[in-house]
C-alpha cells in the first residue's frame, strides 16, 4: 500500500471578496485527491479552473474553507504546523524572478536551509549537491539577472532541493519560459522524481508536459473531472476539448487520421509511439 | 545593454583589501573619517593623504575609477575652498583690495579642507570598490547586531533592515529591465517620451511609473509568498552559509592603521596647528 503524502478531503475554497462586492464563487468544490509518496502527478486545467488554488492549498499558503488538507497527516489549517508542513512540501512558482532572493546564485540556494537553521558546513554541501542536480553548478557565482528564464527557474528548484523536502509542488513552472528553457525545467522535474524519489505535483496547461507524468488530474470549474494515467485521460479526446483543453500533438494527429479513415493502433501520446504506429501501416 | 549594469561599483580583483572582512573595512572607514578631522597640521594630513594613496595603489583598482568618482564632487570642493579663502579671518594678510582681504591662514584652511574632502571620497569609494554589496550588507548586519537590544521593544531587528537592503539590491536590475519593457510598450502605443520641455517630459513619465508601481507591488506580494514557502521567519534561528572570518589581511590592515594613528597624534603635538 502506497504511503499517502498529500490528502484533500472534501475541500472547498473561496477567495475573499472585497467589502462592497458580492461573494465570489467557489474556486474549488468538494475536491478529493490523494497524492502518494514518490508519485509524479500533473494537474491540468484551463485558466481559472482552480488548478493554482489547488497548488497553494498543499502547503498552507491558502487554507480550505471547508474540508481538510493534510500533508503526511499534518492538517494545513493548524497554524502551528505551518512551517513543519513547508519543510515537507516545497513550492516553485511561475515567475522565476519573483522567487529569487539573493544577488548571487549560491546565496539564493542557501536561503532555504539558512532559514531552517542548518549548520553552515551542511548548507555548503547541500547547495553544491542541489546545484549539480539542476546542472547549474558552473553558474553558482553568477548574478540571477544575467541568467535566462529557464536557468533562473532551475536555481529556484535547487533552492527547494537544498531544503530537502519530501515533495515539491510546481505552480506552472514553465509558463513564462521559452521552449528550450521549458524542456530543461521539465527534464529537471522528471529527474528529481525518478532519481531522488521526491513526490512531485506540477500544475501545467501544456499537454506535452502532462503526458510525462505518472498520473494526470484534470480540473474544470473547481472540480476534479478526470484522474488517471495519461493513457486513460487522453483517450477521451472530446471530453477534454469540451472543457477547453487540447490533447498532445501525437494524439491529435491520431485523431485527425482516424477522422479520415486511417486507424493507428493503440493510444498514442508520444512522438516516437506515433512514428512507430505510422510505420506499421506500411 | 541595460542588462549589463553592475550593482554598486564593485571592482573584481584579489588584493589585500578585497580579502579583508567587510567589518574591518567598515570600521576602518569610519575611523579614517574621524581621524582625518583631528588632523591639525599639514604634516598630519600629509600622512593621511599618503595612507590614502597607498591604499588606493594596493587595492589594484584603476586610478581613473577614483577620478571618476571624484568628478561630481569637484565643483563642491572648489566652492568650499573659495568660500574659505574669502571668509577666514586671522593670520598674515597676503592680498587686500576693496573690502576683501586674503590671509595666509585662509589659503591654508581652503587647501586643508579640499585635501580632507578628497581623502574622504577616495577612502569611501575604496570601500565600495573592494566589497560587493551583498557582503557589505552582511557586514553592516553583523556590526549593528548589538542594536537589536534597543530595537527589540519596537519589534524591529537589524536583520530586517539588512534583508530589505539585500532585496532592494536584488531587484534593481529586474526593475530596470521592467522599465525598459514598459517604455517600449508605451512607445509602441504612441507615447512620446523624448520631446518637449522638462514639464512635458516629466508628465510623459507618469504612464511609465504607474505600471512600474503596480508590477512592483505584485512582485513584492509573490516574493513574500516565495520567502514564506522557504520557511523565512525573520532573523531568529537563522544560520548563514558563509561565515565571516578575520584573517591575516585584517590584522595587517588594522596594524597599519594603528601605526598611522599614532603618527597623526605625534605630528599633531610636534607641529603647530594651522586649523
Amino acid at each position: 500500500m502506497a504511503e499517502e503524502f498529500i490528502k484533500f478531503e472534501n475541500v472547498s475554497f473561496r477567495y475573499e471578496n472585497a467589502e462592497d462586492e458580492p461573494e465570489l464563487p467557489l474556486a474549488l468544490k468538494n475536491v478529493n485527491l490523494t497524492v502518494n509518496k514518490g508519485e509524479l502527478v500533473a494537474v491540468l486545467g484551463h485558466n481559472g479552473s482552480g488548478k493554482s488554488t489547488l497548488a497553494k492549498l498543499t502547503n498552507a499558503i491558502l487554507v480550505p474553507e471547508s474540508g481538510k488538507v493534510s500533508v503526511m497527516g499534518m492538517d494545513t489549517s493548524d497554524e502551528n504546523l505551518k512551517y513543519d508542513i513547508r519543510r515537507k512540501v516545497g513550492m516553485v512558482f511561475q515567475n522565476p524572478d519573483n522567487q529569487i532572493v539573493a544577488t548571487i546564485v549560491e546565496d539564493d540556494v542557501a536561503f532555504g536551509p539558512e532559514n531552517l537553521g542548518v549548520h553552515p558546513d551542511e548548507i555548503r554541501k547541500r547547495v553544491d549537491e542541489s546545484l549539480r542536480a539542476v546542472e547549474m553548478y558552473e553558474m553558482r557565482l553568477a548574478e540571477p539577472h544575467n541568467l535566462s528564464g529557464g536557468q533562473k527557474q532551475r536555481v529556484a528548484i535547487a533552492g527547494i532541493l537544498a531544503m530537502q523536502t519530501d515533495g515539491i509542488v510546481f505552480d506552472e513552472p514553465t509558463a513564462m519560459l521559452d521552449p528550450r528553457g521549458r524542456q530543461a525545467v521539465m527534464d529537471t522535474i522528471l529527474k528529481i522524481n525518478k532519481e531522488q524519489g521526491k513526490t512531485v505535483m506540477f500544475i501545467t496547461h501544456f499537454m506535452d508536459e502532462a503526458v510525462q507524468a505518472d498520473r494526470v488530474v484534470v480540473i474544470n470549474n473547481g472540480e476534479i473531472m478526470t484522474d488517471g494515467t495519461p493513457k486513460e485521460v487522453f483517450s477521451d479526446v472530446d471530453k477534454l476539448r469540451k472543457v477547453g483543453l487540447d490533447v498532445p500533438q501525437a494524439r491529435e494527429l491520431q485523431c485527425r487520421l482516424e477522422q479520415n479513415g486511417i486507424k493507428l493502433n493503440g493510444n498514442i501520446l508520444f512522438e516516437d509511439e506515433c512514428i512507430k504506429a505510422i510505420k506499421e501501416l506500411f | 545593454m541595460i542588462k549589463d549594469i553592475t550593482i554598486g561599483q564593485y571592482y573584481k580583483s584579489d588584493s589585500v583589501l578585497h580579502r579583508c572582512d567587510p567589518r574591518t573595512k567598515l570600521v576602518l572607514t569610519i575611523a579614517f573619517i574621524v581621524v582625518i578631522f583631528i588632523c591639525k597640521n599639514f604634516y598630519a594630513i600629509g600622512l593621511m593623504a599618503l595612507l590614502t594613496i597607498v591604499s588606493m595603489l594596493i587595492s589594484s583598482v584603476p586610478v581613473k575609477m577614483f577620478f571618476k568618482s571624484m568628478k561630481p564632487i569637484f565643483p563642491l570642493v572648489l566652492l568650499t575652498a573659495i568660500l574659505n579663502v574669502f571668509y577666514t579671518t586671522g593670520g598674515n594678510v597676503l592680498v587686500s583690495f576693496w573690502k576683501i582681504t586674503i590671509t595666509d591662514k585662509a589659503v591654508f584652511t581652503a587647501l586643508f579642507i579640499a585635501l580632507r574632502i578628497f581623502c574622504l571620497i577616495i577612502i569611501s569609494s575604496l570601500l565600495t570598490y573592494t566589497t560587493t554589496p551583498t557582503v557589505l550588507t552582511d557586514g553592516i548586519e553583523k556590526l549593528l547586531k548589538p542594536l537589536d537590544f534597543i530595537l527589540k521593544p519596537f519589534n524591529f531587528r537589524v536583520h530586517t533592515l539588512a534583508m530589505m537592503m539585500t532585496l532592494a539590491l536584488r531587484f534593481i536590475p529586474t526593475l530596470i529591465e521592467e522599465i525598459d519593457k514598459i517604455m517600449n510598450a508605451q512607445k509602441a502605443r504612441g507615447a512620446d517620451l523624448e520631446s518637449g520641455g522638462i514639464m512635458q517630459r516629466a508628465k510623459a513619465l507618469i504612464p511609465i511609473i504607474i505600471p512600474l508601481f503596480v508590477s512592483s507591488f505584485r512582485r513584492a506580494y509573490e516574493l513574500a509568498f516565495a520567502m514564506d514557502c522557504r520557511c523565512y521567519t525573520g532573523g531568529d534561528g537563522r544560520t548563514r552559509m558563509k561565515k565571516m572570518k578575520f584573517s591575516l589581511s585584517d590584522l595587517w590592515v588594522f596594524l597599519v592603521f594603528i601605526i598611522v594613528c599614532a603618527g597623526i597624534i605625534f605630528l599633531n603635538i610636534k607641529f603647530v596647528a594651522v586649523i
